[in-house]
């Protein structure tokens, strides 16, 4: 009976948070070496690169930094670009609030931390009651990856030759259409909306727009519009 | 570190970590207007397009090596290639290009 209770404690604790987790920390092994990697490519330190993904933790806002980075893009549009960027998160931390059980303040800001695309989605897909427990255990060992492959990354670009490292110029380009493509092939909305918002950013772009807020404004544009125009059809 | 370097991590740090926090700490169900989360759901998507066209174009002075790069990752992509794979079967084939032509 003992065993039985300890079981099932242990199906919404800390260790089955860790057991959760373990397949979000084996899939940012590769996209955290690749971010060290292009970071130290884009000009960071090694410390600016642990330190970016240590206090952000969001692979997309962090490659999305590099690629206007490398741009020569000013700080505040930066910051901005990523705040519009991460502002779904909202919508992940509203819906996961909806499922965990109710604990101190400090403990729910605390692993609001950790709340990802991939965090979101494996504890959101769980059955049964999300505790705090299970919570820091899918959090921590996402982050630990996270962080550690990112300094990871950055030593071992530090031996590639120059050839390859013109090669990675393209890389956050190629990651942006391996992510887009799969979601085209299911949704023609998607297509609508990276077209849309990829002509409002060439025509900004030509009318000397600074690339930060074009790529914000064509973002905004096309999200409305697709909404107002086509939004009530179909849904991604 | 530069000051603007550490300036910009820790915007972006507050401003990721804002929308994480104010829902679990401060809602009690979902106060966003139906219309709202529409339009923040197709941001990823809209965002995605603006990343890469026309920024894929000028990487490199040869327009082609965007070109290239951005079939290779298209191709691979469609045939349900994993992520990693797709950036670096870019990477390689843009390496051979660099390598032969550049």
């Amino acid at each position: 009976m003992q065993a039985i209770t300890n079981i099932t404690r242990s199906e919404s604790g800390f260790a089955s948070g860790l057991r959760a987790g373990m397949s979000i920390a084996i899939g940012y092994m590769p996209v955290a070496l690749t971010f060290g990697l292009l970071a130290r490519t884009t000009g960071l330190t090694v410390f600016e690169a642990i330190l970016m993904s240590m206090v952000v933790f969001a692979g997309a806002a962090q490659y999305i930094t590099l690629s206007l980075l490398a741009i020569g893009t000013g700080a505040f549009e930066i910051i901005f670009t990523i705040f519009i960027v991460n502002i779904r998160h909202l919508l992940m931390s509203a819906s996961i609030n909806e499922r965990v059980t109710e604990d101190t303040v400090w403990k729910k800001a605390l692993y609001a931390f950790g709340i990802t695309d991939e965090t979101f989605t494996v504890a959101a897909t769980k059955t049964g009651s999300l505790t705090t427990s299970y919570m820091f255990g899918i959090c921590l060992i996402s982050y630990a990856s996270w962080v550690v492959f990112t300094g990871a990354g950055y030593m071992v670009g530090a031996s590639l030759p120059s050839v390859i490292q013109q090669g990675m110029s393209v890389a956050l380009y190629a990651m942006f259409v391996g992510l887009l493509v799969p979601s085209s092939k299911k949704s023609k909305k998607v297509v609508v909306l990276a077209g849309v918002a990829a002509i409002f950013n060439s025509l900004f772009s030509y009318f000397h727009m600074s690339t930060g807020w074009s790529i914000v404004f064509a973002t905004l544009l096309s999200s409305i519009l697709v909404e107002v125009v086509i939004g009530r059809k179909e849904n991604v | 570190m530069s000051s603007t370097m550490l300036l910009i991590i820790i915007g972006m740090a507050v401003v990721t970590y804002i929308p994480r926090m104010i829902p679990l700490v401060f809602f009690n169900s979902d106060n966003i207007h139906p219309k709202l989360q529409n339009i923040l759901k197709n941001v990823p998507f809209a965002i995605l397009g603006a990343l890469i066209f026309p920024g894929i174009l000028t990487i490199h002075e040869d327009i082609k090596f965007g070109l290239i790069g951005a079939i290779v990752a298209f191709v691979t992509a469609y045939l349900g290639a994993n992520l990693i794979v797709v950036v670096m079967t870019s990477v390689g084939a843009l390496s051979v290009y660099a390598y032969f032509f550049l």
